[in-house]
Parts: C-alpha cells; sequence; structure tokens
C-alpha cells in the first residue's frame, strides 16, 4: 500500500469523529443527512479494506503508525483479515441500524447522531488498534457513547437499567487497567506484536504473574461478551434499550469475543512457551456453561427482546467454546456464525419492535427530568414525511420474523445452519475419538437452537399469526429496508457459503502465523528488543 | 514506601468494594471512585516503585535510564484519572435522573421488601 491509499486504514476512526464534532456546529437538520453519509461511507471503507485484504493471495497484514513513532513505542494500528472482516459487520450494522432509527427513534431524545457516529468511531478503533493501552482507550470511548445510547429515550426503566449497566462497565474497565498493568509490569510492553515477541521468553518464575494478568484482562473481556455467570446484566439492558440502539449493540457483545481470540492467537497461541493456552479449558467450560445459561433463559422468556438478549448469549457461549476448542476448523466455523448471528440477532431487534408496536400499542417513550431536557419528539406519529407506508405489513412483517426465527435456530437452509454444520463438523473431525466434553457441546449447540425455534415459534403464533386485536403497525419502507438488507446478507451468504467459508479458513491460519502479524508491525526483527 | 503503598491500595480497594455492593447509588459511586484511585496506584506499582527520579529526560543532555523512573505507567495513570472522572460525572446525572423517576436512591429503583 503506497500512496494515499496508505491512510484508509485511520479512516474508519478519523471520519465518524470528524463528523460527530462538525454535526455538534450545525443545527439539527443535516444531522441524519451527514449521519447516514458517514455510515455509508464507513461500509464504502471497510469493503475497500476487506478487499485489500483479500486481494493478497497469502497472508496480509498491514500496519499504520499513528505520530510516525517506531512500533514498540508508538502506537500502531493494524489490519488483518480478521479486524477487516469485524469491521465490515460493525459498519454494515451501523448504517442499518440508522437507517432504522431516523424514521423515527432518533427523535426519541437529543443527540442520538453524535453519541451513535462516537459508537462507530470507538468499536472500529477497537477493531484495529494493536496496542493494548489504546485499545482499553476505544472501549471507553464506545462503551461511553454506548451509556448514552442506552438513556436513549430516557424513562424509567431506561435509566434503572443504564445506572446497572454503567456501573457494571466502569468496575470492568478497573478489571481491565489491572490486567494491562500487570502485562506491562511483566513483559514491559503494551504493543501486542512486541508482547507476542516477549512472552515465549518470559522467566518461569513470572509466568504465574503474566497469567494472572492475563486472567484479569480476559475477565474484563468475558464481562462484555456476557459469559455466564458475568453476564447476568445483558438481557435486561439490550431489552431496554431502544431497539435501533439494541440493534447496534449486538456487535458489542462481539469485541470481548473478537479481543480474546486476537490475544489468545497471538499471544497464547502454540509458541508462547509455558503460558501457552492457558485458558483453553476455561474458555471452553465458560462457553458451555453460557450457553446452558442462555438456552434456559430463551424458553423462560416471556419477551421477545428477552429471547434476544439470551440468544446473544447463547452466541457468545458457542464463539468462546469454540475459541477454547482451539482448534482451526472449529474458530472457521465460528467465525462463520459469528457474522451470521449477529447479523439475525439485530434484524430480529428490528422486526421485533415493529411486531410490539403492532401489538402492544404506544407507550410513553420519553419523560423529562430535568427542567432543560429537551423532550423527545416521540409524538411525531403523523408528520413522518420520510417514508411512504408499504401495502401488506402484517405480511412483510410476519415473513421477516420467520426468516430471523430460521436464522436464530439454525435450521436448513439458511446460513445460521451452515454456521453451525461447520463448527459441528470441526469438532467432529477433531480427533479420532470424540471426547465426551465435545459431545456435550454438540449437544448444547443443539439444545440451543431447538430452544430457540420453540420459543420464537411460540412468540410468533402468539403475536402475529393469532391476531385478536391487533392493528397493523404502520410501517415505514425507511424502516423495512434496513431489516431486508441485514437478511439479503443472510441469505447470500448461504448463496455463497463456499466461498465465505474459505475466507474464514484462510483468516483463521491468517491469526495463526504470528510471525507475519508481528512482522508486519514491528520495524526490524524484533532480536533487539526481546528481553531474556 | 512499598507496605505504605500497598496498603494504600488495599484499604481503597476494600473500602470501594463494599461500597459498590451497597443498595444506594450514591455509595456505588464513591465506591467506584475509590477503586479507580487505587487501581491508578496500582498502575503506578506497576512500573516499579522509584522516589526521587524524575519521568522525563532532558534535552541535550546524555541519558543514562538507570537515574529515570518509567513514565509509561505515569502516563497510562493521566489517562485513566481522566477517563474515570468523566465517567464519575456521568453517573452522577443518572444518579439524579433515577432519582427524580423513582423517588428513591436505591439501585434497584424501588425499596427492597424486607
Amino acid at each position: 500500500m503506497t500512496g494515499w491509499l496508505h491512510h484508509l486504514i485511520v479512516l474508519p476512526i478519523v471520519l465518524p469523529m470528524v463528523a460527530s464534532a462538525i454535526m455538534l456546529l450545525l443545527s439539527d437538520r443535516f444531522r441524519q443527512g451527514i449521519a447516514l453519509g458517514t455510515t455509508a461511507l464507513l461500509v464504502a471503507i471497510a469493503a475497500a479494506l476487506l478487499m485489500q485484504t483479500m486481494a493478497a493471495g497469502e497472508p496480509w497484514v498491514g500496519s499504520y503508525r499513528l505520530g510516525n513513532w517506531a512500533a514498540p513505542f508508538g502506537i500502531v494500528l493494524v489490519v488483518d483479515r480478521l479486524s477487516a472482516m469485524m469491521l465490515m459487520l460493525t459498519s454494515v450494522l451501523g448504517f442499518t441500524a440508522l437507517l432504522y432509527a431516523l424514521a423515527r427513534w432518533d427523535r426519541a431524545g437529543p443527540r442520538f447522531h453524535v453519541l451513535f457516529l462516537l459508537l462507530l468511531m470507538g468499536l472500529n478503533g477497537a477493531f484495529l488498534t494493536g496496542d493494548i493501552f489504546n485499545l482499553f482507550v476505544f472501549f471507553e470511548i464506545f462503551l461511553a457513547a454506548s451509556y448514552g445510547l442506552v438513556l436513549h429515550g430516557s424513562g424509567q426503566e431506561r435509566v434503572s437499567a443504564g445506572f446497572h449497566y454503567i456501573s457494571i462497565n466502569v468496575a470492568t474497565s478497573l478489571l481491565f487497567l489491572i490486567g494491562v498493568s500487570m502485562l506491562y509490569g511483566v513483559t514491559g510492553t503494551l504493543n501486542m506484536a512486541d508482547l507476542a515477541v516477549r512472552i515465549p521468553n518470559v522467566p518461569p518464575e513470572d509466568v504465574t504473574l503474566l497469567e494472572s494478568g492475563a486472567s484479569i484482562l480476559g475477565i474484563a473481556f468475558l464481562v462484555k461478551a456476557g459469559t455466564w455467570p458475568l453476564g447476568l446484566w445483558l438481557p435486561r439492558t439490550y431489552a431496554a434499550a431502544a431497539p435501533p440502539v439494541a440493534a447496534m449493540f449486538a456487535i458489542m457483545s462481539k469485541v470481548g469475543i473478537y479481543i480474546i481470540l486476537r490475544l489468545s492467537m497471538l499471544l497464547f497461541g502454540d509458541e508462547a512457551g509455558m503460558a501457552a493456552s492457558f485458558a483453553n479449558d476455561w474458555l471452553l467450560i465458560g462457553g458451555m456453561a453460557t450457553i446452558a445459561f442462555g438456552t434456559v433463559g430463551i424458553l423462560s422468556a416471556n419477551t421477545l427482546t428477552g429471547i434476544a438478549g439470551h440468544y446473544i448469549l447463547v452466541s457468545s457461549g458457542t464463539l468462546l467454546a469454540a475459541i477454547g476448542t482451539g482448534s482451526e476448523r472449529v474458530l472457521a466455523g465460528a467465525l462463520f456464525y459469528l457474522v451470521s448471528s449477529t447479523l439475525a440477532i439485530s434484524a430480529f431487534y428490528l422486526v421485533v419492535e415493529l411486531v410490539q408496536r403492532g401489538s402492544a400499542g404506544e407507550e410513553a417513550v420519553s419523560e423529562p427530568v430535568f427542567e432543560d431536557e429537551y423532550v423527545g419528539a416521540h409524538a411525531v406519529e403523523e408528520d413522518n414525511e420520510i417514508g411512504v407506508a408499504i401495502p401488506a405489513t402484517l405480511a412483510i412483517i410476519g415473513g421477516g420474523f420467520a426468516f430471523c426465527a430460521l436464522l436464530l435456530s439454525g435450521l436448513p437452509p439458511l446460513s445460521g445452519f451452515i454456521a453451525k454444520f461447520a463448527i459441528i463438523d470441526g469438532l467432529l473431525a477433531q480427533r479420532q475419538t470424540v471426547a465426551p466434553q465435545t459431545w456435550l457441546l454438540i449437544f448444547l449447540i443443539l439444545g440451543a437452537g431447538f430452544a430457540a425455534l420453540i420459543a420464537t415459534m411460540r412468540a410468533g403464533i402468539d403475536m402475529i399469526w393469532t391476531p385478536e386485536d391487533v392493528k397493523t403497525p404502520a410501517l415505514d419502507i425507511v424502516e423495512a429496508v434496513p431489516i431486508a438488507i441485514l437478511l439479503t446478507i443472510c441469505l447470500s451468504l448461504m448463496l455463497w457459503a463456499g466461498p465465505v467459508m474459505s475466507f474464514m479458513e484462510a483468516t483463521v491460519s491468517n491469526l495463526d502465523d504470528r510471525a507475519v502479524y508481528s512482522g508486519a508491525v514491528l520495524p526490524e526483527p524484533p532480536a533487539e528488543s526481546a528481553r531474556p | 514506601m512499598e507496605i505504605v503503598l500497598a496498603l494504600a491500595i488495599g484499604i481503597l480497594t476494600g473500602s470501594g468494594v463494599w461500597l459498590l455492593l451497597r443498595p444506594r447509588t450514591f455509595q456505588v459511586i464513591i465506591g467506584l471512585a475509590l477503586l479507580s484511585y487505587a487501581v491508578n496506584l496500582f498502575i503506578l506499582s506497576m512500573g516499579r516503585l522509584r522516589v526521587d527520579a524524575p519521568p522525563i529526560i532532558r534535552k541535550g543532555v546524555p541519558v543514562d535510564p538507570a537515574a529515570f523512573v518509567d513514565p509509561v505507567p505515569q502516563a497510562l495513570v493521566l489517562t485513566a484519572i481522566v477517563i474515570s472522572f468523566a465517567t464519575t460525572a456521568l453517573m452522577l446525572v443518572v444518579l439524579l435522573a433515577s432519582r427524580g423517576l423513582t423517588n428513591t436512591d436505591h439501585v434497584d429503583g424501588e425499596e427492597s421488601q424486607q
């Protein structure tokens, strides 16, 4: 990469930052346009980066020095296939959730667009950064934005759930800091590539300290991912958040997963000496417990958002358990599952809002607390001039709901099935004889899909197919399009499952190749920087 | 020096965790603030304890690394202070909103039945 193309890597961070800063200066009229334009551009940038990582046949890792300091001293951004894929996923979700919000939800409270773009900036930064302290900073950026977004629309439930959410995340950030500083205390570096080089050389007496530091760091990410028993906050918070916000939050639990995957492959892979794969068993056990808890939660949930929230737990648990197996084929399937389930959950949150709007009627969404507070223009039911109401609303919503239900439960022929099939296929191919815990994991994955099927079917019959006093909800084209986009992507994942799957396999083998990562980030063979 | 720092971290963490588990919103916030002080001291200690050594080298003077303290933890602490300051301010606003909406300062928005 030469010339201006090189700066493409930093754009997913700079663009939303600049756009949100400009937005504060302009009047409200321009905000929708700027926000939508920015998210569309982000999709294009992420696509360009993804193309770039795919175009290079062999493992390719691009790095960008912020401030042009050499790697272990300055902060670098790193893009490889995994981070490009996560960027793509984030920007697609960002674009669709924002588009959906433009129909009405963005007027439920102040400064929605600014917070939304800052959330995207933090997420993109977390996926791109190659420095663990910088990762903390980006985590705080998207968390701060998410605090604002959880409260968007106000109301007692949101404020109460928001307070829990903020307290838990602030406490988690402190664990994050402890973990980072312990890693620094043992290795003397914060750069991920440099850490990968130095960890094999950690003296034996320090390995326990290193593992404790990494575990404390890992706990912080497990809280974000919603692992049992650390993720009990997740379903309630996501159910309380405004639907487009919840749809965007579907990616936030995956940030934790992404970091765990990245760090366990890069820092604690096979070459890490004494600390190699020390946490894999814990991830496997935690993942399986999370799936079990999520399954029970799905079956016992009495609201659709409750089902969606617990399904996020199931999906996190599946991914964690897959990381815990440490097998490349399982991981490739898990990445497919990550993309498919995140898109499906996001679409599900949006569809659920339409369904509930039809059955439950309007509830008072905004109540002012402070005297000078901007009271949401949520009563703008009639002046919806953005979209045209489209006919056959109920059929479309019902179809979308059924599509989501199939995706979530992993029934053939949709992408949810292919993803689960790939994971289970990898699990069975792992060894000659399949271990009992592998059978248990397979059983749990299939059981969770079955539970999702039962729960969505029960809810669907209650709310859509046996309409007693259902008033047909008003559906804007602006609201139908994002759902259609998300479901179309899932459909294309199914149609082009072969190429996508081989991309995932290449991504995983790329992750396994630590030398390429370190080589691209660190300026020269790091012999002189390695401490004995 | 070590024992003073260790005691300070321990006492701050203990008080912070205790307050964090209390049922009043204000106690939770103060608990988080105390915990963040403890964590900041902990980060500082991870750069090895050193007194009377500057973290910044002077221009033009020959540099002997042994005469300086590690500057990275100090930079990290600075960042962490700023971030926890901002989140504490945000939490205070949420506290007020919660108090205004529910007329109670219980973290669940309602008094527990006992």
